[in-house]
């Protein structure tokens, strides 16, 4: 693997889609649920997490697969740029500072177990042996 | 800024973001190995930064020219710049390699220091503007 321009192209158009895909969900979710709590990113990073693990399986990554341009465009570009910690941060860091703090340690701690499950179900759906 | 506009902003700054993140990923691995996923590390703590930096700067100037790049820089770059699916990818694949100690500790290393880190962001600009 190496750092070739083509490569490097391969995920930012990913990355052009998962973004502009996130920000898609976020508008949705905000319009139908408000933005007192972070509804769209926790649906961008537990949706992500699940196509994500999904797609690992399915790449057989995990049995030593090699990285493919396919692999670089679709889960380092798409799903990689769909889903975000940086809102997922500042979110609970204002949840916490506008005296939240439940809201702020459940968006953190749903977020992680959810997402970790979600990422494994998805590995073990595709990847598993049939 | 919205519609199509927004769009292409959020597209093209996690076009870039997500560009940079894959060569940060690169230059991890071929510095520091592939034993511990240190860029993926790396990006989330910055971007968490970057995101509660950008976000306390636009709070203190209300209309300026810092409020006209917030889709381009902070659902946009940040967003891809960021990623919660491969963490959850990396942290299942060490699971997967039966490094289950490694993998406790990317959870448990990761988490608060992205929180810590737009913490000090958000500080950061604050201090700065008195």
């Amino acid at each position: 693997m190496n750092a070739s321009v083509g490569l490097v192209l391969m995920v930012a158009a990913g990355g052009a889609l998962g973004g502009m895909a996130r920000l898609a969900v976020s508008n949705l979710f905000a319009r139908r649920w408000g933005t007192a709590f972070p509804w769209g990113t926790l649906a961008v990073n537990l949706s992500g997490a699940l196509l994500a693990g999904a797609a690992a399986g399915w790449f057989g990554l995990a049995r030593g697969g090699e990285v493919t341009g396919g692999w670089l465009f679709l889960v380092v570009g798409l799903l990689g740029g769909y889903t975000t910690v940086s809102s997922l941060s500042l979110q609970s860091l204002t949840l916490w500072q506008s005296g939240r703090r439940r809201a702020a340690v459940g968006n953190v701690a749903v977020t992680l177990t959810a997402g970790l499950a979600l990422a494994a179900l998805g590995w073990w759906l595709t990847g598993r042996p049939t | 800024m919205n519609g199509w506009r927004a769009y292409a902003a959020v597209g093209l700054g996690s076009a870039l973001g997500s560009a940079l993140r894959y060569l940060v990923s690169l230059a991890s691995y071929a510095t520091l190995g592939p034993a511990f996923p240190w860029g993926t590390l790396v990006v989330n703590l910055l971007g968490s930064w970057l995101i509660a930096a950008f976000a306390a700067h636009a709070a203190l100037r209300v209309g300026g020219s810092v409020a006209r790049w917030q889709p381009f820089l902070v659902a946009g770059f940040c967003g891809g710049f960021t990623t919660f699916s491969l963490f959850g990818l990396e942290t299942l694949h060490l699971l997967e390699l039966g490094r289950p100690g490694l993998a406790l500790l990317y959870v448990v290393l990761s988490v608060p220091l992205w929180l810590a880190a737009a913490w000090w962001g958000d500080r950061f600009v604050r201090a700065r503007h008195g």
